[in-house]
Formats: C-alpha cells, structure tokens, sequence
C-alpha cells in the first residue's frame, strides 16, 4: 500500500523501464535529493536541472520534439507562472504546424495548500491548465489512481500535465486503492523504495516491486461515493475531503455521490451528467481562486445543458479570491475549501427546494 | 545610434573569425548561392506585394539576411530525426529554407492562408514555416522561445550520440529576453555541453528601437564568453564571410559536440514588417547587390544574365501567385483539427 508520492516513483520507474521514458529532470530531481518531495528518488533516468523554469519547460518541449520522453518537474506550481508562455507552445505546437510535430511530454507540478506553504507554496493550478488548450491536465486523489494516470500520461502522443495534490502526497491509500504488483503493507514497501537519510544513502540502491502497468484512462471521472441527493464535481485534495463530508453527512439522511474527476481536460461529461440526472443537485470544490474558476466552467455548462434538471442553484466552493495563502491556520483556513465549509455547502443544497 | 552600428557592412571592428572574404568559394557555388539569394528576394517582393493587395494579412521576412541565410541552409545536414541537424528558426528564415530545398510557392500558399499551406494550413504568418521532414520546428511568434526549446533537441543528439547538431537562430533585441541566457546556461553545462550553433542575425533593431541604449554589452558574441564557448561576430552582409565562418563554427560543434555563439550583423531592407510599410530603405547594405557586383567582376555572371534571371524568377512567382489566390480557405470547422495528436475530444461531447 503505497503513498501517493511512492506511487509516483514507481509509476515513473515502470516508465522508465518499459514505456521509452529517456529523462526525468528539473530542480534537485536527479541524485541526491530525489526531488522535493521524493518523487523522483533513486530513478535512472533522472538528472538535476538548472534552477530555470523555462529552461526546464524548453526542454521538455525539445525532447520530446526529437523524439524523447521526458518527464519534466516545475518544484512548485507556483514557479510555474514564468512558463505559460512555453506551455503555451507545448499545446499548441500539433495544431499550429497542422499536425506536422507533436509534443509528447508530461510536466508534473505539485499544488494547492494544505502543508503550511505560505503565499508561494500554496498555488494552485488548475485554473490556469485549463486555460491552456492542447493539454491534458490529470490530478489524481489517490495513489491507485496517481500510477496510472502516469503510466497513462507517459504514453500519450501529447503534452499531459500532472497536478500533484501537495496535501495527499504523504497520504497511504486505503483498500482497493493498491497497485498492482506492490507489498500489501507500508513498511516494507518503505524499506524496499524509499532511500535512507544521511550518509548511507549513496551506497543505497533501491529493490523495485514487480509491478504490474495500470492505465488510468485521461478523461474518465470515478465516482469516489455514490449517492442520491447532491453530486460533488471534485479533483485532488478536495475528494478525500468531499468523501469525508459525506460521510458525516449520511447520518443527517443525506447521501451525497462524489465524482473524483481525475481529469481536467479532457473532461469526463458523461459522467457528470449521469450523476446531475441522478441528483438534481450540484456543488463544484476545488482550491484555485473563484474569479474564472474551472467550476465555474462546469456549472456554466450544466446550466446551459441541464437547467431544467437542476432542483437547485448550482453552488462553487473555492479559494477566496486574495493574492495569496497566509502562513497562520486561520488564514490559510479561511483562504481554501475545508470539510466544514463543504457540509454545509452539501446541506443547503440538499435542503433547497425549487 | 553610431553610423558603425549602424552601418551593417562596415565589417566589425575587431571580428574573431580567423576567415575573411579572401576565401572565395568555387564558381560553381557562388553561382547557387546567388541563383538562392535572388530566388528569396525575389519571393520576398512577392509576399509584400501580395500583402499589399490583399492577398495577405501581414508580412514578415527576410530581404537583406539572404548572404547569412543560404549559405546556413546549404550547409544543414537536412533530414529527420537525431541523426540529422534541427533548426530552431524565425520569422526571417525564408532564405535558408529555399536553400534547403522548399518550394517557394508554399510560401505564397501560407501568405494567402490558405488550406493547402502545408506549414500551418491557413493557421499562421507568411515565415513561420515548419518541416518536420527536414527537422525545422515550428517557428512561433514569441520572440526567444526557440532559445529555450533548442537546448531539448541538442540533449536528445547528446543522449543518443548522434551526429547532428542543434541550430537556433533570432535577433539582436530578443537576446534581452530570459531564454538567451538559458541557452547559453543549458548549452554549456561543464561535462554536459550541448552540440548547439547558438546565432543571433544583429540587424540592428527591435521594431523600431535601436541596438543602441538597449544593450551594455560591446557585441552580443561577448555573452558567450562567460561560458567558455567560442564566438564570433561576422560580416552577415557578405556571402563568404558568412560561409566560412558559418562552417567553421559548424565543423566545431559537429566535433566538439560543444556550443559556438556566431553573430552576423545582417541588413534589414524592408523595414520589419508590413506594420512598417515594408518599403526598401536605401540606406543599408544590400548583401544580394553586393555580392552581384562581386560575381560581375569575377565574370562568373553578367548584368545582363542577372536581371533574365530576376525578370523570370518574378515572373514565375507572380504567375504561382494567381493560381494560389483560387486554392481553397480553410473550412471553418478546420479548427478542430490537430488539437491534439490522438483522439481530438472531450470526453462524452459528440
Ligand atoms: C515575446 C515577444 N515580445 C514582443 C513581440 C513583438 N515583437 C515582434 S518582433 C519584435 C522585435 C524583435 O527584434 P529582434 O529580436 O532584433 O529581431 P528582428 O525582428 O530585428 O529580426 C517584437 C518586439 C513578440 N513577438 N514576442
Ligand atoms: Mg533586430
């Protein structure tokens, strides 16, 4: 039973190894660190990038163009904004040259609060992937479903861009979240992947599982808990959240269905709509500022497809819209979605009568 | 602004190329690479010509960088993939990529947008071609980015070991930009070299601002130098200057698997695009009437020979021009195409 940063690593190992992976790189990515969070510890192909975003993103884009796979790392999705001008190319280089040249590389980015970041280690960026056409964008919330999008992002002919909730990296996955191939338990998964602190880690060498590859589809949604009354349209850190509220919230006699989209674009509109058909009742969650904010989009469309499904005002829970994310609990608390906030949220809606 | 800067032909003050215009190149050579210098200039005037009767939406392009240009086009290692050289171009290009073998008329084809421009298919400027054929990426808009993309081909050459180098090329004012600086900070990692041919065409100008008072530095080659690479600033407006210090650099980085910053100090005869009218200035060096001069007292052509050539060349390009005026516009719907290189969907929309 992985983590989400563990699954990760090792989705980026199989890449590696059997999916033509040829280079993981960006700041502190390659040995000694293994980047920020571990992700990329102890993998073959990983190398330490000059500390330039652009640079890093121009790379990729180059490598792929010639033919590699690579795996690029922006540190943090809030060192991210200097590159929109390259991710701009990265999309929209097929469509530009006309099908002439496409980009396959995966950028992943670490977002959203939930670690005491501050105001530059809090970002999100869902916003602004989902302005930037030509991409997939996935963001997984758990760590069955983080190894195949991965695997699934590797192999895509096009840029795909993998948001890393920051909040669930360390999280363990709960049943029927394993990966295939992996030790059931924790500890000596830990023991086999994750390199020792200190002096020892140089001689180190890691002992990979055997695992098997799992594509997670781009563009499929899960549904994380079925229910009947409201329908959540979560991603990442907010799922887990979202659950949890829903669960509280079945004690009170509502059942709330939360759909885990896991992908930003493509979006997986069919399901959406089954579940709004079903529930009548909508509430989108996420941690990017409200002003022109992806929910924003979904309910745009729901009110134009589905008005007359809707027994209630389609509701947004999202970051205040404030410069940043303060340091102190009780501002990072009041700047992003919590469980509070989305129960009664979940409330209001499902007492809501047309 | 100096009348030096200015003055594009006035060789630099001090260039660190060992090679000079005294090496002359075969008869044989000369001879192509003016028959290709007129062929661009030729479509050049056509593109603007096209643009002012309607036939375009705006112009960009390279008349007066033609001595630079062909010489970098017939010394390509053209071809596709690792193995061969990958050009990072821009919007001046259209000179090396007749030198390498393009049909002319495509260009006319993106200039009147049309749906059988095969760079872009109605989608771009006239000058941003793209030929994965032959390894020329996209040129995109953006002044610079290609500067931050090129080090991504030149690593994959690296990694696989192949023999192709990396070439990217851009202007004077774009060198202020970020991605300069991360090419030459990628390209010369120690232990990490990238085989790369860094150029910078110096016309003088952004749009319309002058070289001088937008940069400290003596020329932009001295940039290099901090990374320990080699450099040079050459006389872009003379064609064998530019062929022997373009091979020379070459020879280097196809060797060495090393970086080389070359600077041309190029002409800029139309202005720097339709937004600027586009008219010829008389004021500057044109390379193409310089080395004509230079091939009429070789006797390797006459005057004479040299405006058949023209008068027919212009011909021929007019003539294509009206045959690509009838060729079909882009359908509307087209904008869905190429989005994205496997399914071009959302899920659950049609
Ligand atoms: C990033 C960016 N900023 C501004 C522009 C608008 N622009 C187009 S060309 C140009 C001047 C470029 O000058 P230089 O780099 O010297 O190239 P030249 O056109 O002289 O060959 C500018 C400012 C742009 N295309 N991209
Ligand atoms: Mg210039």
């Amino acid at each position: 039973m992985a983590t989400m940063i563990q699954a990760i690593r090792m989705a980026l190992h199989v890449g590696e190894e059997r999916l033509g992976v040829t280079d993981i790189f960006g700041e502190d990515v390659g040995p000694p660190l293994g980047g920020a969070f571990t992700a990329t510890q102890n993998l073959k192909t990983a190398w330490n990038s000059p500390l330039d975003e652009r640079g890093i993103v121009g790379m990729a884009i180059g490598l792929a163009l010639a033919g590699r796979r690579p795996v690029a790392e922006i540190q943090f999705c809030d060192y991210a904004f200097n590159t929109i001008d390259l991710l701009k190319i990265a999309g929209n280089t097929y469509w530009a040259s006309a099908g002439d040249w496409n980009v396959p590389m995966v950028m992943m980015t670490p977002v959203g609060a939930g670690i005491r970041g501050s105001i530059y280690h809090s970002h999100s960026f869902d916003a602004q992937a989902t302005r930037t056409p030509g991409w997939k964008i996935v963001m997984p919330s758990n760590p069955r479903d983080a190894y195949g999008l991965m695997l699934s992002a590797i192999v895509d002919p096009n840029p795909v861009m993998f948001l890393k909730p920051k909040a669930l990296l360390r999280t363990k996955a709960l049943p029927g979240e394993e990966i295939p191939g992996e030790p059931a338990d924790l500890k000596t998964l830990s023991k086999m992947i994750d390199a020792p602190v200190g002096e020892s880690r140089s001689r180190w060498k890691p002992e990979w599982p055997r695992l098997e590859e799992l594509y997670v589809p781009i563009g499929k949604a899960r549904t994380a808990r079925a229910g009947r009354d409201v329908t959540v349209l979560t991603y990442g850190r907010n799922v887990p959240m979202s659950v949890s509220a829903a669960d509280e919230l079945a004690k009170e006699g509502v059942e709330v269905e939360v759909i885990d989209l896991r992908s930003l674009h493509p979006y997986d509109w069919d399901a959406i709509k089954a579940s709004v058909q079903k529930t009548h009742r909508v509430l989108c969650v996420n941690e990017d500022t409200e002003v022109t904010n992806f929910g924003e989009h979904l309910i745009r469309r729901l009110v134009e497809e589905l008005f007359y499904e809707l027994y209630a005002p389609p509701k947004l829970l999202a970051g205040a819209h404030v410069p940043g994310i303060g340091l102190a609990d009780n501002l990072e608390h009041a700047s992003v979605p919590h469980k509070d906030g989305i129960k009664s949220a979940l409330r209001e809606l499902a007492r809501h009568e047309p | 602004m100096s009348t030096s800067a200015h003055t594009a032909s006035s060789s630099p003050a001090s260039s660190s190329s060992s090679h000079s215009s005294d090496h002359q190149l075969s008869p044989e050579l000369q001879l192509r690479i003016h028959e290709l210098m007129l062929e661009a200039r030729v479509l050049e005037e056509r593109l603007i010509t096209m643009y002012r009767q309607g036939d375009g939406y705006f112009w960009i392009g390279g008349p007066g960088e033609e001595a630079f240009n062909v010489p970098l086009g017939l010394l390509v290692d053209k071809g596709t993939g690792v193995e061969h050289d990958y050009l990072h171009l821009h919007y001046r290009s259209s000179a090396t990529l007749l030198a390498m073998g393009a049909d002319p008329v495509d260009a006319l084809r993106q200039m009147k947008n049309t749906a059988t421009d095969p760079y872009s298919r109605g989608r771009n400027f006239a000058g941003h071609y793209s030929a994965r054929k032959w390894n020329v990426v996209p040129v995109s808009s953006p002044i610079e980015v290609q500067y931050s993309i090129a080090p991504g081909t030149a690593m994959a050459q690296r990694a696989t070991q192949s023999k192709g180098i990396t070439i990217v090329t851009g202007g004077d004012a774009g060198t202020a930009e970020g991605d300069f600086a991360t090419c030459l900070v990628w390209s010369s990692r120690k232990g990490s070299e990238l085989p790369m041919l860094i150029l910078v065409t110096n016309n003088q100008y952004g749009i319309s601002t002058p070289f001088e008072g937008q940069h400290g530095e003596e020329r932009i080659s001295d940039r290099g130098k901090a990374f320990g690479m080699p450099t040079a600033t050459i006389d872009g407006n003379d064609v064998e200057t530019s062929w022997f210090a373009l091979k020379k650099a070459m020879d280097y980085v196809r060797t060495e698997r090393k970086p080389y910053l070359l600077e041309a100090m190029v002409s800029r005869l139309n202005g720097h695009s339709s937004a600027s009218g586009a008219n010829f200035v008389a004021n500057e060096v044109d390379c193409l009437a310089r080395f004509e001069k230079k091939l009429e007292e070789r006797k390797l052509r006459t005057r004479a020979e040299m405006d058949e050539m023209r008068a027919r060349m212009t011909q021929e390009l007019l003539e294509a021009s009206k045959r690509v005026r009838e060729e079909p516009q882009p359908k509307p719907e087209s904008i869905w195409d190429y989005v994205f290189a496997d399914k071009n969907y959302v899920a659950g929309e049609k």
